[in-house]
């Protein structure tokens, strides 16, 4: 598999604070990687860098065989990355489906192909019901599926996904991991930043765990938490309290 | 999904949009034939103030109600439409129809050289930019001699014309005129709300982090909004001063402008297309007949009705007048 995006060295200094320290990872082609670790491990920081949220101390990002570390968000967003944002981030003004008709704008201009790409991307995350609906009146897992169909208009080659399946029932959980799946499926690459172990562990193809700005490790799921130096840092805690 | 189900909703939603269209057509062809029974002047010059702030409202919400910038400041636009097409006429006989169209391209492009320095402020500070800014002009026009300075401009008098826009008698063409500035400015938001910018502007104004990972470019759409809502302001304000046929800076200019032309969009409906033309039809009326009747030599008497007007509003209903109705605009929301 090639490689779909690749961080060299990349550094992130907040106020003298090190929040990403010489990261490089690279994504593949097709797969599902999560990323994983404490709080305050630097996932955050890493997630916005890659989608351009603000820009690298130091370091390069390349995506799809070109240099985009110099690149604002929007832009990285015509080049094929889309995201979600933790705290979903709806335009409350707009209905349901004129907020997927922004994310659609990109790829199609014309306001009428928009409109239609829009209800076809809402029908495939399942929110066909709430097309009308103001967007501010959705329920906390329908903003997350909201977020994922926005992103999702914008035809993206990699999607981010901050924290989807955080918070959700189980049958909510595992409708959403249908939804990661089912995208991946379409042919886009899914990174997604996850604190629910059990959720992210059996979906993901790989896992890279952060920890201190740093990557602690990086390989399958079933290695990962096996890894001593992964159990001390982050799945210890939790096993213990357990 | 199913190909009908889309094709059907995309039926619904074309059809509400003409619906809408229909409608202002109907009410402006309605409103064209008002001055056919209202024969008195003052009735007259009421009317076309309304339809004035009417446009006016309707040029500043493209930048403040659908971009969500809110400037207090479209006073200097329409200050420099107004003193664009008198310099043009008077000084140099160019007919006011090209001082209009003039005064419009100029204003767009202050606007567009004052948002490449203010649209990098956020919210509350853009605003009050604005405000200086306005009031910076009006200090400029105010010692400017070749702009008459203090004294304004007096258009010369001549035969009544729609050339030159003169009408000393039969204030009913500027009726006719002010409805049809009316009508374009309608049009425009009409046909920009289903658009790819009345999207974007949109986006920017609820939450400019998540539209520019959408792949919008923040800065251009602001600039965008504030180009075409000044060109439509100062288009206003050269038809004022042919309206009037005199201008000074502190008619044209004052903060007061500014003030009533957010003003009928607040009250009808921020950043919604029936919004500013509703809230011009409640709220210009009101303040001129308070002003002749109860104001006198107390000028503040309307500023007092705007007040307590914002009042009521904000506490009854935040959205505006417009939330009042059943949806007008069935296209809007399918």
């Amino acid at each position: 598999m090639t490689a779909l995006l690749t961080c060299e060295a990349v550094t992130r200094v907040f106020d003298g604070l090190i929040a990403n320290k010489d990261i490089s990872v690279e994504i593949r082609q097709g797969e599902i990687v999560g990323l994983i670790g404490p709080n305050g491990a630097g996932k955050s920081t890493l997630f916005n860098l890659i989608a351009g949220s603000f820009p690298v101390t130091s370091g390069r990002i390349a995506f799809d065989g070109r240099d985009i570390t110099g690149l604002p968000a929007a832009a990285r967003c015509h080049a094929g990355i889309a995201r979600t944002f933790q705290v979903p981030r709806s335009f409350d003004s707009m209905s349901v489906l004129e907020n997927v008709i922004v994310g659609a704008l990109v790829r199609y201009p014309k306001a009428r192909s928009a409109r239609i790409k829009a209800l076809e991307t809402l029908d495939y995350v399942g929110l066909t019901g709430r097309t009308a609906r103001p967007a501010g009146d959705l329920t906390p897992p329908e903003r997350r599926r909201l977020e994922i169909a926005r992103a999702l208009a914008t035809e993206p080659k990699l999607l981010l996904l901050d924290e989807v399946l955080t918070g959700l029932t189980p049958a909510e959980s595992r409708s959403g991991v249908e939804l990661v799946r089912r995208i991946r499926d379409s042919g886009i690459t899914i990174v997604m930043v996850e604190h629910v172990m059990e959720v992210v562990m059996p979906l993901v193809d790989r896992a890279i765990v952060l920890h201190l700005g740093e990557v602690l490790a990086e390989g399958r799921p079933s290695d990962i938490v096996r890894d001593p130096a992964v159990i001390g840092a982050y799945l210890g805690d939790r096993h213990r309290a357990a | 999904m199913t190909g009908p189900m889309v094709s059907s909703e995309m039926t619904a939603f074309r059809r509400g949009r003409l619906r809408e269209l229909a409608l202002a057509g109907v009410l402006v062809i309605a409103a064209a034939t008002v001055p056919l029974f209202v024969r008195d002047a003052y009735s007259m010059n009421v009317l076309i103030l309304t339809l004035l702030y009417a446009a006016l409202s309707q040029s500043w919400n493209i930048l403040s109600g659908y971009c969500g910038q809110i400037s207090l400041g479209h006073a200097l636009y329409f200050g420099l439409g107004a003193y664009t097409t008198s310099l043009l006429y008077v000084h140099y006989g160019v007919l006011p129809w090209i001082g209009l169209a003039a005064g419009g391209a100029l204003a767009a492009l202050v606007a567009l050289a004052l948002g490449a320095m203010c649209f990098r402020l956020a919210g509350h500070y853009f605003t009050i930019a604005t405000i200086v800014i306005a009031e910076i002009g009006l200090t400029l026009i105010h010692n400017w001699d070749y702009a008459g300075a203090a004294m304004g401009i007096q258009w010369p008098f001549g035969p009544d014309s729609w050339a030159t826009l003169q009408f000393a008698r039969d204030k009913t063409p500027y009726f006719h005129f002010v409805l049809g500035l009316f009508a374009v400015t309608w049009l425009a938001t009409w046909l920009i709300e289903e658009s790819r910018w009345g999207y974007w502007w949109r986006a920017v104004k609820d939450n400019a982090d998540a539209a520019e990972s959408l792949g919008v470019t923040i800065f251009s759409s602001k600039m965008m909004a504030a180009a075409i809502s000044a060109f439509f302001t100062a288009v206003g304000g050269g038809f004022y001063a042919a309206f009037l046929s005199y201008i000074d800076p502190d008619s044209v200019m004052s903060f007061r402008l500014s003030l009533l032309m957010a003003l009928p969009a607040v009250i009808g409906g921020i950043g919604t297309l029936w919004g500013p033309v509703i809230g011009a039809v409640v709220l210009i009326p009101m303040t001129e007949v308070t002003r002749s009747y109860i104001g006198g030599s107390g000028a503040g008497t309307d500023l007092i009705v705007y007040g307590g007007l914002i009042m009521v509003i904000a506490l009854a209903r935040p959205e505006g007048l417009l939330s009042l109705l059943p949806r007008l605009s069935a296209g809007k929301t399918p």
